[in-house]
């Protein structure tokens, strides 16, 4: 496709979890939980109110589904503040530098003053119906091999609560997640090229890892912005995978380009919707069709001009149709049946004939079947006719969720700009040079460059150097190795492999500091135990972390010994097997090595021991 | 305007009204947006900006250049009065605004809420009233639930008494939540009613789709339209958006500064349970029933009245300053059965000398007064000091307020305080009367 041709828009939008030790406005820490929760609330969601009685659209839509709301409380994990039950504390301060650490990484300019807003979500997924969100940082940018990319913004706000299921009526949420800190990062809409926005993430992605944020699955979720000349703009969320990125780009156009087609063959059709709703019941009772027979009420709307069109397909395996049952299933109805598919699902070509006669539809024309109760069977047709009535006009403005294979499905109408007003719980923020000076002169390496670095500058292999930065180690271990002189490699090795190993069989590794890490290798840079114990007494250590580094190499038998006992050992141990020297010379080097190690692991330098054998050997011959 | 000197003289001088599109040229950057409005208690030196992602921002104004992009129209506040529909068959339902709102309007261009106070400003915030009642609104007072003073007191009664005179079948007041249990004991010290008079607030305000305003008002409003001809409280009864209690006027407080159930009965039950539209009445509770009283005020009180808490190591100038200042009546909060440290008792003792009556209650809010106890407890009985008995140390004070109002004489006092005029005052501490 020749995107540049077509017109092709993308910006990109990237929510970062922060790892700060506590929420954004409450002492809870950021952390999920997967025990069971302690209690449950149940609460409603009124849209509030704007200036003239006008209720924000996407507002008003969330409202229109009547879902009342369950919340799940843990005793410790969650408090007050995220049941809406309690203000907000102060702005989290933690979580503002970690953004400010961000801003000046990607060349932004930081306001003056941080001023907390609500924003109006009333999906149940915040408490308050409202999410708390703050602008930091404007006018940044990031130079890419594409070209310079303009950061618009980059905000402050708050993760939203987990949806955990909805089922009779009510959705239920889990509240762990509400309230940790997030920062919201938008470029601005000028990317052409779908390897551009690829590389652009991974960038972010890159800063974003460099600096204080969470690691693994869902702490960061990217959402692409996209329209064409033509089309309009689309907001897909939930882009997890930066491969798939290229494809999905690729699926919307090709989904504009159709629902362009399908516009302009509707208005050469003089395509219209009709707005009575007919009650099919009396054709349908005695359907063989299981899911119309087990329907309340059977209902159906005539699209005048559509057939054909609702067959289309629109995205590999989506239709037309789908797009418009995506609407219906907002209202609670698990699907629709259009005549583009009919016969099939067990109604029959005689039936779709009766429906067609009873219409009073020619061939032009197309129809859409709903089964379910009375209202909601009504509903779901009204959204049948809105988004039937919004093919007329093309592409239409929504947020979509990205799906695995790389399509993507109606979400909500995208939010109008001004759904903010000022969190009136919270002081205004001042953001002083005072503040922000000593983080721009101390800003993080990237990991890229640091990676390259450590290399270099310690002579590691590039295995041990990437595990280090990937796990975050490599600030304790440059601190340990500014302190220490030792061989970089055990250190690193220790960091990057034998912690997660340690921490696998059940130690908890939390307990080390940096000085028990350092007294360590105090220990091994001065020859007092061999570099084979550093894992064993690490994990002595674990067990008792107040005693002193050189008491618990002792305790534990990892001191190496004298080179005076050592060669004690060894003369006896060479003295015992004389007759073995005597027959096979240096040959007898292996076995002797062999069983002097036994007795010397962890007590005495492998090169050590080697050099004495060696000598003792030659005493012999 | 509430902005201060240097960001006034800053506006003033480019020329610039709250609301006008601007562009703020600093050294490096620009920023466009609305000129807003700064809260009051915010430092000077700043303009606040909305920019068009609908964030705010503050800008410090040193060495800026501000430019007028547009001029901003004058914000409209709200949407115009409409004709609420009166249906006969319902009943008249009086809402009485003393502080906080009845609803809000967000005006999302400015960020700024809009209280408001207007019978269709509640029915269009609150559409399903309609269902319930027809509705005369007023705002009577507009101060914080902190603000309020006895003489407010005097004023709702008067407003109620008359509303309910002009046929009201059901009194609702909307009020904040701070002082709601002074006035709900207030109102029924000061009203004999045939209706129902129902005080509501929100924990959570009216502004936020999480507020509780709904749900409280709506089942206040189906309180007022029953047979339970009292002054009650109306809240929710749990953090669940699932049912309200209804609470006794004089035996309700507010027992957390922010929770949706913060309002408790104590020493008591909460009269009726409202759920799903529906009201359940603790048959427990022999409550006025509509109709059996016909309508009395009595709105003399004596606002010259201390409340003083007791607390390890109170000094007797306590007590000696307000004998001195000539309050007329004291309220001791005493600590558990209703005791204060010895060396305070030679000031009661002066008080009822003086003719000053002072009634003992407990900061244990829960339980009775028994000063019989302990030795230091006969100690104060003998010097005249009065029991609380079961009243909390709220209620116990606006009816002091009341009782002075009615008599100055000290032993007439000590017969109103003692005995049970509304309901107040229960002889039997039954075993579920504690935190529920």
């Amino acid at each position: 496709m020749d995107y540049e041709k077509l017109g092709l828009k993308m910006g990109l939008e990237i929510h970062q979890q922060l790892n700060s030790q506590h929420k954004l406005f409450c002492p809870c820490k950021t952390e999920l939980v997967d025990d069971d929760y302690a209690e449950l609330i149940q609460r409603r969601l009124r849209p509030t109110q704007s200036e003239l009685g006008e209720i924000d659209r996407a507002a008003l839509q969330e409202s229109l589904r009547g879902l009342n709301f369950k919340y799940e409380n843990f005793e410790t994990h969650t408090c007050l503040v995220e049941n809406d039950d309690e203000p907000p504390h102060s702005l989290n301060e933690e979580a503002l530098d970690i953004c400010i650490t961000i801003a000046c990484l990607m060349n932004m300019h930081i306001v003056d003053e941080f001023h907390t807003m609500r924003k109006q979500v009333i999906d149940g997924s915040n408490t308050g119906g409202f999410q708390r969100t703050g602008m930091v940082a404007t006018d940044g940018y990031l130079d890419t091999p594409y070209g310079r990319v303009v950061i618009e913004s980059l905000g402050l706000e708050e993760d939203a609560a987990r949806r955990v299921e909805t089922k009779d009526g009510f959705t239920e949420f889990r509240l762990d997640r509400l309230g940790i800190p997030l920062a919201e990062i938008t470029t601005d809409p000028s990317m052409h090229d779908p390897k551009q926005v690829r590389e652009v993430a991974y960038m972010l992605g890159q800063i974003l890892r460099s600096t204080n944020v969470k690691r693994g699955l869902g702490t960061i979720r990217q959402d692409l912005n996209i329209s064409i000349a033509k089309g309009a703009r689309v907001e897909i969320k939930g882009v997890q995978d930066l491969d798939l990125m290229s494809e999905i780009v690729e699926r919307e156009v090709q989904r504009q380009l159709v629902l362009i087609e399908i516009k302009e063959e509707l208005e050469k059709r003089n395509a219209e919707v009709l707005e009575e709703i007919h009650t099919l019941d009396e054709i349908f009772k005695d359907t063989e069709s299981k899911i119309l027979k087990s329907a309340q009420t059977i209902k159906a709307v005539v699209l005048k001009g559509f057939n054909g069109l609702i067959g289309r397909e629109v995205q590999p395996g989506r239709r037309f149709g789908t797009e418009i049952a995506s609407y219906a299933k907002k209202r609670g109805v698990s699907g629709i049946f259009h005549s583009d598919e009919l016969p099939a699902y067990g109604i029959t070509q005689e039936e779709v004939d009766k429906v067609a006669e009873f219409l009073k539809i020619d061939e032009n024309d197309a129809f859409i079947i709903v089964a379910h109760d009375e209202d909601i069977a009504v509903s779901a047709l009204e959204e049948v006719k809105r988004r039937a009535n919004l093919g007329l006009e093309g592409v239409v403005e929504e947020t979509r969720k990205a799906l695995d294979d790389g399509n993507t499905e109606y979400m909500r109408p995208l939010p109008t700009a001004n759904r903010m007003y000022l969190e009136t719980d919270i002081p205004l923020f001042k953001i002083k040079p005072e503040r922000i000076e000593p983080i721009a002169n101390n800003l993080p390496e990237l990991p890229d460059a640091k990676q390259e670095r450590i290399i270099k500058e310690y002579k590691l292999s590039e295995d041990l150097a990437t595990q280090l930065v990937k796990r975050q180690e490599a600030d304790t271990f440059e601190a340990i190795l500014l302190d220490v002189d030792v061989d970089a490699t055990p250190v690193a090795s220790l960091l990057a492999y034998d912690l997660r190993e340690i921490k696998r069989e059940g130690h908890d590794i939390n307990i080390l500091n940096l000085n028990h890490l350092k007294d360590i290798f105090k220990l091994l840079s001065a020859g007092k135990i061999a570099k084979d114990s550093v894992r064993k007494l690490t994990i002595e250590t674990i067990k008792t972390p107040d005693k002193d580094m050189g008491e618990i190499a002792e305790q534990n038998n990892l001191t190496m010994m004298s080179e005076e006992d050592v060669a004690k050992i060894i003369s006896d141990i060479v003295a015992q097997n004389e007759s073995m020297v005597k027959e096979r010379q240096m040959g007898a080097m292996g076995p002797l090595m062999g069983m002097c190690m036994k007795e010397l692991k962890g007590k005495a330098d492998g090169g050590l021991v080697n050099k004495l054998v060696r000598e003792e050997i030659q005493k012999l011959l | 305007m509430t902005y201060k000197e240097i960001a006034r003289k800053y506006i003033e001088n480019n020329n610039l009204s709250i609301g006008d599109t601007i562009k703020v040229h600093k050294e490096d950057i620009s920023y466009t947006g609305i000129l807003l409005d700064r809260p009051e208690d915010a430092d000077d030196g700043y303009i606040v900006l909305k920019l068009s992602s609908g964030y705010n921002i503050g800008i410090a104004i040193d060495n800026t250049k501000a430019e007028l992009i547009e001029k901003g129209d004058k914000p409209q506040i709200g949407y115009g009065e409409s004709e609420i529909p009166h249906d006969p068959s319902k009943q008249n339902i009086s809402v009485v605004s003393t502080g906080g709102t009845v609803s809000s309007v967000i005006d999302y261009r400015t960020g700024a809420v809009h209280p408001k106070f207007t019978a269709s400003d509640l029915v269009k915030a609150n559409p399903e009233l309609l269902d319930y009642a027809n509705y005369n609104v007023k705002a009577l007072y507009n101060i914080l639930s902190e603000n309020m003073k006895p003489e407010y007191w005097v004023k709702a009664a008067k407003e109620v008494a008359n509303d309910i005179s002009d046929g009201a079948d059901g009194v609702v007041i909307a009020h904040g939540t701070d002082t709601m249990h002074y006035t709900s004991a207030a109102l029924s010290f000061m009203l004999k009613t045939p209706v129902p008079i129902i005080l509501t607030g929100a924990q959570r305000s009216s502004d936020r789709p999480s507020s509780d305003a709904n749900i409280n008002l709506i089942d206040s409003v189906i309180a007022a339209k029953s047979d339970i001809a009292e002054v009650c409280v109306c809240m929710h009864g749990s953090l669940n958006d699932e049912f309200t209690y209804l609470h006794k006027g004089t035996k309700v407080r507010k027992m957390h500064t922010s929770r949706r159930d913060t309002f408790r009965s104590i020493n008591a039950q909460p009269i009726a349970k409202i759920q799903n539209s529906e009201i359940k009445i603790n048959s427990n509770y022999n409550y006025s029933k509509r109709g059996e009283n016909s309508l009395e005020v009595n709105c003399d009180i004596e606002e010259k009245v201390g409340f003083i808490k007791s607390f390890p190591g109170i000094s007797e100038e306590y007590i000696e300053y307000h004998i001195d200042k000539g309050y007329k009546g004291i309220v001791i909060e005493g600590t558990g059965l209703g005791h204060v440290p010895n060396n305070l008792i030679n000031t009661f003792k002066r008080a009822t000398d003086e003719n000053i009556p002072i009634i003992m209650t407990s900061q244990c809010l829960y339980g009775r007064v028994n000063m019989n106890v302990y030795s230091t407890g006969r100690e104060i009985i003998d010097t005249g000091v009065i029991s609380g008995l079961d009243m909390t140390p709220e209620t116990t004070y606006v009816k002091l307020c009341w009782a002075l109002g009615q008599s100055e004489n000290i032993n007439e006092v000590k017969e109103i305080m003692q005995s049970n005029i509304v309901g107040e005052i229960s002889e039997k501490s039954s075993i579920k009367d504690f935190l529920n």
